[in-house]
């Protein structure tokens, strides 16, 4: 157990690397000179050149990334062209919002995932198939179209739930939730249908292996074979596709953070892309890997726990 | 030499076998039809569309659904049909860049990964290990940025998307490598080209097939995506994502807009994942050969449709009864769902186990006896069901019981070992958590008396060391110590009756014979019966004291072992001693001509008479009837006379 | 007159497996030697571990050689290169134990035997019709199971199909890797007369790999005991069977139970005192010792600190067991044969297992 996660580190320093230099090179191609996008149509000549040499842009692509890296090894992730902010507090400030979205979102699709599967699993008859009808169509609805649907029913025609924006924990629990309800289903919708149509598969399949038939042969009761031993060794496959998911949400906040004006890093991402500011995009791109690599090392500690095989030889 | 017909009808499995296969799902076909006409109509928008898209018409702004406008006009009075196609063109172009882009670069390096293995393997591995964990969007959005239009970034999402195909498809190559008709193909001589071309690339495209369902789904979303966020197309030209967009700044005013552009997306996703799930479906039915096998039995003719309600009964008294059976099974006939609706598994089974008795149930492949003993404990395959007949136990009833009674027998009263020790251990947990489970979901114990229970019944299974036992894991186990733990978990809840289903059959010969002794002096320890199902008369002659013969799902003979192999009241019984190796002269073994006939294509009258020495006329006529021989045996042979003894002592 | 060269020589054939981190490579195959004459049956048995099918796996290039040589008609195999595999692949050709694997479901009858025509004889399409035609019926099929899949087919029916492809380029020598153990006994029968009728025929060598002792006796000329990768014991069949030298073989022969029950109560003392369990069957093996002693009823010091070496013993067979001469006499029960007829006693005339009208007692 201890070498995978060792292998994970270890694979998490050339992955940041390559992500970071990669973004950094794609962007400085980007046509249309960084200055331009910041002084507008109205800068003279002079004021581009001034600008460029403030930022650094006049260097070669190598420098500037090396410059950059070496800012990073020493705790400093530059500043924002746009505004000359600290990138590190602009991404910290942001962060909270887009964890917030991401770990709701997995904490609903994992129960309410898990519960319908081993119901559908269960039950296969008419509650089976109403299952398995509701997940196609939460696989098959866009997320942000889904968000854009809510937010005419909810916000506009019943006007209870709010339609954009974030309030803070701190500020008011109630509103808190209210912002993050109809968000977070429009992220869930997709994951939730892949994670019941897997619970589903892998309780179906364990349920007619040998050893819960030895089981039930034994005396032991339904309810106990089903919750504790079928669950447990059907967990394994779900947990796997859930740490993939988890992955995939993250690129699902870029497109639900910006339908509902959220301020989290997804919006972040998608903003600082058209307006060209290099430093911001290269954190985010840092972070993004950064929390990815998290939930790998997360998910594979989970299996690890799960699977007596890979834990004990 | 006879030839040997094949044993199932002349059905074909032929390429136009999964066309019919994909006729019989409803849904699939329509949703094939529609994503045709979609990409025929959108190809040809030009033609088809019933107005220039662009066109702005600002009387008739934001109208629903209408006969001159089918989808309604949008904000700025265009037509939402004609946008729709001319989007689509869009749309369905670059996911199928995508596409392209994800097929080429991935099953190339999946199937070399997998058939090569070795440090391209790894290699491979690695990469896409990296490329999974870079955030897709990242890199789609700066690409989006960079490069002008759309083929760069459909052809980025191409490659970082990948890994999932090369997974799947270096996953079944290295599944369909490990099989032995590949393995026999190296041995002809096949060069390895050959070898991936006939073999394994045949077995690699329908998996391949289905992630490349998924995938072209999730390109088309991400398109629209790109589109809602402007990233694709310049306006005024179309996109569903762009639509989308222009509809959510009127969503108070139109709220109709949002429907056209956001269903039809949807629409395609789930058509791709119908046609997905149906490919799936179809090549899981072509490739399993187990799954094949089970087909073939079931799939012969309804010719025991109409009798398969209760099977032919014996006369009463046929079958002498012991006063003092503890299990007495009458007449119990089992059916199985198949094709053409119930097949009838198990005719008619009838025989006594006495208390602490080992009875044998022996035959070959498909005479129903593990049925017959699973059907005891009411663990049938689902569907399955006794159609009929009886089983006392003990005085109570097993056919028909309530489900509450019968879970109230299994363990308590009636305990299971099986086939694969290893499979029958749950994985997850240790073997001393599952049998303290067990011991006490049977008797009322507190956790230490369980714990201390679960190790003396280590012991009496002769495990050398139980504490150490009890803490591992089924996978740290071998075959013999993890069959001796069964038997411990069999015997948790003090059973009368253990029915052990092939329990050696998987195992080495010198551990099978340990256990045969463990079961044996068990049996004296306890007073438990043994109902004992084989295939090999070596264990029967080892073991059993009685034993009863099936041959296509009916009892033909029951006995003591010893008058058994020494005077078979059956043909089928003679056949098979004969045929045993153990007894070979020189020269060639004697065997029995022609085939089992499978459930569905049982013969009327005597069902051994096509391959009997010894037939006459009236064994065909009608169905038999198990009838008393001598010594309280029992046959369903009505010339039992004509079979050839020793002449060794018959009497005694 | 001299002796006749050996179709297949195996010297010190040596196959190690990796294993995962902390675990040595494992030696599926240790030091492995045998001959395979002309014309004869050769038989490898042994229980799982024992890397029987490791060394079929080996001489058929399936898996590669950590060292040693595999010598055939003069050419070696061992880890041999394409050109050469091509020529192997001529002359020796394998049948697996499991049916429903070893045929490509996907795939008609008549393609899965065209194959190995397509790779080593120069034939017209017609020509390999007629050929696949002449194999089907030659294993007892008709030949029309050629447009067939292999799903119309039973288990014996697959097996003989199985042999079909092995047979249909004439191969000098055939694997077979437990061929019958997957089969009811019924077909059992069928498909081992069928290979010994093949090999009557056309004069063909047969490595016979199985756990079935009984089995083994009956096909086999010369029988190899092996235990975990390891010989024990080599000689002819009746030397090996009828006067066991090695403590495991006696084992094997003793567990192997016999169809007759008065007899099997004789043998079960015997058998409960031949293997004796007193180590935790996962320790490492020593390779300073013997394998076989954490097992060993007559297991002595010597045993655990120097290993056997093979040499000839009181039976004239190969044994590989430092106490081979002082073991006591076993009387090895193998079952009386069947005295009086029946009905399925092979008829000389009409081929092998045809039914004929009983004659009363003999």
């Amino acid at each position: 157990m201890r070498r995978m996660i060792l292998r994970r580190l270890l694979q998490a320093v050339p992955l940041l690397l390559i992500v970071s230099s990669f973004t950094f090179v794609l962007v400085s191609l980007i046509p249309g000179s960084v200055a331009t996008a910041l002084l507008g149509d109205t800068g003279t000549p002079a004021e581009i050149v001034a600008i460029q040499r403030q930022l650094g842009l006049n260097r070669p692509v190598y420098v500037q990334y090396w410059h950059w890296l070496d800012g990073v090894l020493h705790g400093s992730l530059g500043s924002s062209f746009q505004n000359h902010q600290s990138v590190a507090s602009i991404l910290n400030a942001r962060i909270g919002v887009t964890l917030t979205l991401v770990i709701a979102t997995v904490i609903v699709v994992a129960i309410v995932g898990v519960s319908l599967g081993v119901l559908a699993a269960v039950r296969p008859g008419v509650i089976g198939r109403s299952v398995d009808s509701l997940s196609w169509l939460g696989l098959a609805i866009p997320n942000f179209w889904l968000g854009l649907l809510l937010v005419a029913f909810f916000s506009i025609f019943l006007s209870v739930l709010p339609s954009e924006g974030f309030v803070a924990f701190s500020t008011s629990p109630l509103r808190w939730l209210e912002s993050l309800v109809l968000p977070v289903i429009a992220l869930a919708a997709g994951p939730l249908a892949i994670v019941v149509k897997q619970t589903r598969d892998a309780m179906v399949s364990v349920l007619e292996s040998e050893f819960v038939r030895t089981l039930r042969a034994s005396g032991l009761g339904e309810r106990s074979i089903v919750l504790k031993h079928a669950l447990r060794n059907a967990a394994v496959p779900v947990v796997t596709v859930l740490g993939v998911l988890f992955a995939q949400l993250l690129s699902g906040t870029v497109i639900v953070e910006t339908v509902f004006v959220l301020p989290g890093l997804g919006s972040l991402a998608a903003s600082s892309v058209s307006a060209h500011d290099l430093p911001v995009i290269e954190g985010v791109a840092v972070y993004f890997t950064l929390i990815v690599i998290a939930i790998n090392l997360l998910t594979d500690t989970v299996y690890g726990w799960l699977n007596p095989k890979v834990r004990v030889t | 030499m006879s030839a040997v017909a094949p044993v199932v009808g002349v059905h074909r499995v032929s390429w136009t076998a999964p066309v019919r296969e994909l006729l019989r799902r409803p849904l699939a076909c329509g949703a094939l039809v529609y994503l045709v006409c979609l990409v025929a109509a959108c190809s040809a928008a030009p033609l088809v569309a019933p107005a220039n898209p662009n066109y702005e018409n600002l009387l008739d702004v934001s109208s629903g659904p209408s006969l001159a406008h089918l989808l309604g006009t949008d904000d700025l009075g265009r037509d939402v049909l004609s946008r729709i196609l001319f989007g689509g063109r869009i749309t369905l172009l670059d996911a199928a860049e995508a596409v392209i882009v994800f097929v080429v670069v991935g099953v190339p390096l999946g199937l070399v990964a997998g058939y090569l293995g070795g440090r391209l393997d790894r290699l491979v591995m690695s990469v896409t290990d990296i490329v999974l964990s870079i955030p897709v969007i990242i890199v789609l959005l700066v690409v989006a940025a960079v490069f002008q239009g759309d083929l760069p970034l459909m052809v980025s999402l191409g490659i970082v998307a990948s890994p999932s195909i090369i997974r799947v498809v270096r996953a079944t190559t290295l599944s369909v490598r490990t099989e032995l008709y590949v393995k026999a193909a190296e041995v002809i001589g096949l060069s390895r080209l050959q070898v991936l071309r006939r073999h394994i690339l045949p077995q690699v495209l329908a998996p391949a097939l289905v992630q490349v369902s998924v995938f072209a789904a999730a390109a088309i979303v991400l398109e629209a995506v790109l589109g809602y966020l402007g990233l694709d197309v310049a306006p005024p030209a179309p996109s569903w994502g762009s639509m989308i967009a222009e509809a959510a700044t009127v969503i108070d005013q139109q709220p109709w807009l949002m429907i056209p552009s956001g269903c039809v997306i949807a629409l395609t996703v789930i058509a791709l994942g119908l046609v997905g799930d149906a490919v799936r479906d179809i090549n899981i039915n072509r490739r399993s050969p187990t799954v094949l096998r089970a087909r073939s039995i079931g799939s012969g003719s309804s010719q025991n449709g109409a009798r398969a309600a209760e099977g032919t009964p014996n006369p009463e008294g046929s079958v002498p009864s012991g006063a003092e059976a503890l299990l007495s099974v009458r007449d119990l006939s089992i059916v199985l769902p198949n094709a053409g609706g119930e097949l009838l598994i198990v005719d008619a089974a009838s025989f006594d186990i006495g208390r602490g008795e080992s009875l044998g149930i022996v035959g070959e492949s498909g005479c129903g006896k593990t049925i017959t003993a699973r059907a005891l404990l009411g663990l049938l395959p689902p569907g399955g069901r006794i159609a009929g007949g009886s089983a006392m136990f003990d005085g109570e009833q097993l056919v028909g019981a309530r489900k509450q009674s019968r879970v109230q027998l299994r363990g308590k009263a009636i305990g299971l070992i099986s086939q694969e020790p290893m499979a029958a251990l749950d994985p997850a947990f240790t073997v001393g958590y599952q049998l303290r489970e067990v011991i006490r979901a049977n008797r009322k114990l507190g956790r230490r008396a369980a714990r201390t229970e679960s190790l003396d019944l280590l012991e009496q299974v002769r495990l050398p060391n139980p504490v150490l036992v009890a803490g591992r894991y089924p996978h740290q186990l071998s075959g013999g110590m993890a069959q001796r733990a069964c038997i411990a978990l069999a015997l948790a809840g003090r059973p009368k009756l253990l029915i052990a289903d092939e329990p050696t059959t998987a195992l080495d010969v010198t551990v099978q014979a340990e256990i045969l002794d463990l079961l044996t002096s068990l049996r004296h320890d306890t007073g438990m019966a043994i109902l004992f199902v084989t295939h090999d008369w070596g264990v029967v002659a080892d073991f059993c004291e009685r034993t009863a013969v099936m041959y296509a799902g009916q009892v033909v003979e029951i006995g003591g072992v010893d008058e058994m192999f020494r005077l078979p009241l059956h043909p089928y019984t003679e056949g098979l001693l004969a045929a045993n190796p153990h007894f070979a002269g020189e020269g060639p073994l004697p065997s029995i001509p022609g085939t089992v006939p499978p459930p569905g294509a049982w013969p009327s009258g005597c069902r051994f008479a096509p391959r009997c020495p010894y037939v006459t006329v009236d064994c065909k006529i009608s169905a038999i009837a198990l009838r008393p021989g001598t010594e309280g045996r029992v046959t369903r042979c009505l010339h039992p006379e004509r079979i050839g003894g020793r002449t060794t002592d018959v009497s005694s | 007159m001299s002796v006749p060269e050996p179709l297949l020589v195996v010297r010190e054939l040596t196959v190690t497996f990796r294993q995962r981190h902390p675990e040595p490579a494992l030696r599926a195959v240790d030091s492995v030697s045998f001959e395979i004459p002309e014309g004869k049956t050769v038989a490898l048995v042994g229980e799982s571990g024992s890397g029987k099918s490791t060394i079929g796996n080996a001489i058929l290039g399936l898996v590669p050689i950590r060292s040693g040589s595999v010598v055939f008609r003069g050419h070696e195999a061992a880890n041999a290169t394409r050109v050469d595999r091509g020529f192997l692949s001529k002359h020796v050709q394998v049948i697996f134990q499991d049916p429903y694997g070893s045929l490509n479901p996907a795939r008609t009858i008549g393609q899965i035997l065209v194959e190995p025509l397509m790779v080593h004889r120069k034939m017209s399409r017609s020509d390999m019709k007629s050929a696949v035609a002449e194999m089907l019926t030659g294993v007892g099929l008709e030949a029309g199971a050629a447009q067939r899949y292999p799903a119309n087919f039973s288990g014996g029916q697959r097996q003989r199909i199985a042999v079909a492809r092995a047979m249909i380029i004439a191969p000098d020598l055939v694997i077979c890797d437990e061929p019958v153990s997957s089969l009811d006994l019924s077909v059992q029968a069928q498909i081992l007369n069928l290979l010994s009728d093949l090999q009557r025929a056309h004069g063909l060598s047969y490595l016979f790999i199985s756990h079935d002792i009984a089995v083994v006796r009956h096909v086999a000329d010369r029988v190899v005991v092996l235990y975990r990768g390891q010989v024990v014991e080599a000689g002819s069949v009746r030397e090996v069977s009828g006067s066991p030298r090695h403590p495991y073989t006696r084992a094997l022969i003793a567990a192997a139970p016999v169809p007759d029950p008065g007899v099997q109560r004789a043998r079960g003392v015997a058998r409960r005192h031949a293997v004796v369990e007193r180590e935790v069957p996962d320790a490492r093996p020593n390779r300073e010792a013997c394998a076989f002693a954490p097992r060993c009823p007559y297991v002595v010091d010597r045993c655990r600190r120097e290993k056997p070496n093979l040499r000839v013993g009181s039976s004239g067979a190969l044994v590989a067991c430092h106490l081979e001469e002082q073991l006591p006499e076993v009387a090895v029960l193998f079952g009386r044969p069947r005295d009086g007829g029946n009905a399925f006693d092979q008829d000389p005339e009409s081929g092998d297992g045809q039914l004929v009208r009983p004659s009363g007692p003999r």
